[in-house]
């Protein structure tokens, strides 16, 4: 019951703040797609900065704990390409498109719509998609500081300085 | 009140949101799943056999019609009471079938954009359940974990939308 009321409120509270800083608009994804409008990556990146440092710091003091998926690259590149030209068609993501309907874009309930009929379709085509591209390129639940074998914090501090490069780019060419 | 927030400034503040979610409840950002979650419902309530699609039953049944409701059902229903709230509240609230991109592209007839509308909404739950996850499970709680699987699911996603909104709108960026 907890977890029902921790869901309802941490989802209002971001849609509050996606709302507001336009980035359920169907304009700024798609503008962010063609590379003419950077607001949906500037609110995405800077929320990764932030949660990055704030997730590690809580796990180095023994906190919370990671919750990692699976790297299958087999799976992340069929799948992620997918859901690229799926998201380039329909304009909103599974996370915005409830909140662009919330705000009064209607094509958003088709999008909704389809997503619902996306996911039975899933679970109709499973049996051949795990026989085939879900088993390719598996290398477990590992995150990149693992893989580097480097400190946590020498990741962040590296993500930090890249993505803080492309918001000065993004405002220089007024993106 | 109608001006935007900061996309550094809301993208921050949802930063500390994810702290705080994984911190209090213990949950990562997430929303494709409920998709998935919500076609098998239907289909259980419509009085298919949800038991003869494999997806549904696999990992003792944590995409299954009894998962609902959950943490994330609640988190998705609350991000469009948040964009609702939240544009009302500012004066930004507006009913639109067509959104002004489109419009300009393909025309403000609803049909078009309602049936492609729909097909995003399939070809990216596809995508995104054959990749474990959107934009919000794998791009802001997987890179804020720093996985190798949000970092590879990132930039398919990002790859397949620019591929997508280029055969959509063309070469170049006007506006």
């Amino acid at each position: 019951m907890m977890s029902l009321l921790y869901g309802l409120v941490s989802g209002i509270l971001f849609g509050v703040l996606l709302q507001r800083a336009e980035v359920l608009r169907y304009d700024r994804q798609v503008g962010a797609l063609r590379l003419m409008d950077m607001t949906i990556f500037k609110f995405m990146l800077t929320a990764i900065m932030v949660a990055s440092v704030g997730i590690y710091f809580l796990k180095d003091m023994g906190l919370v704990s990671l919750s990692l998926k699976e790297a299958a690259f087999g799976a992340q590149i069929v799948g992620g390409t997918l859901f690229g030209i799926g998201w380039g068609l329909l304009g909103y993501c599974p996370g915005t498109a409830g909140g662009a309907l919330g705000e009064g874009r209607l094509d958003a309930a088709w999008g909704l719509l389809g997503m619902l009929a996306g996911g039975a379709v899933y679970a109709a085509i499973y049996p051949a998609l795990k026989a085939t591209v879900l088993g390719l390129g598996k290398v477990g639940k590992v995150t990149l500081p693992q893989v580097m074998g480097v400190s946590h914090w020498v990741v962040i501090a590296a993500m930090a300085i890249l993505f803080l490069a492309m918001f000065r780019l993004f405002e220089k060419k007024g993106l | 009140m109608k001006r935007s927030w900061n996309p550094y400034l809301a993208g921050a503040l949802t930063g500390l949101l994810l702290v705080l979610s994984v911190a209090v409840a213990g949950q990562y950002f997430g929303a494709s799943t409920t998709f998935a979650r919500g076609a098998a419902a239907i289909e259980q309530t419509a009085g298919v056999d949800t038991s003869r699609y494999e997806y549904f039953s696999t990992k003792g049944g944590k995409y299954g019609p009894d998962s609902l409701p959950n943490w994330q059902l609640l988190f998705v229903v609350g991000i469009a009471l948040g964009g609702l709230g939240a544009s009302l509240a500012s004066g930004t609230f507006e009913i639109k079938r067509v959104p002004d991109m489109w419009a300009a592209r393909f025309g403000d007839r609803p049909l078009w954009r309602n049936l492609t509308a729909f097909a995003g909404g399939v070809v990216l739950i596809i995508g995104a359940r054959l990749a474990g996850g959107c934009p919000s499970g794998h791009g802001l709680s997987g890179l804020s974990q720093l996985a190798v699987s949000g970092f590879v699911a990132l930039a398919f996603f990002f790859g397949g939308g620019w591929v997508s909104a280029r055969l959509l709108y063309g070469k170049g960026g006007e506006r």
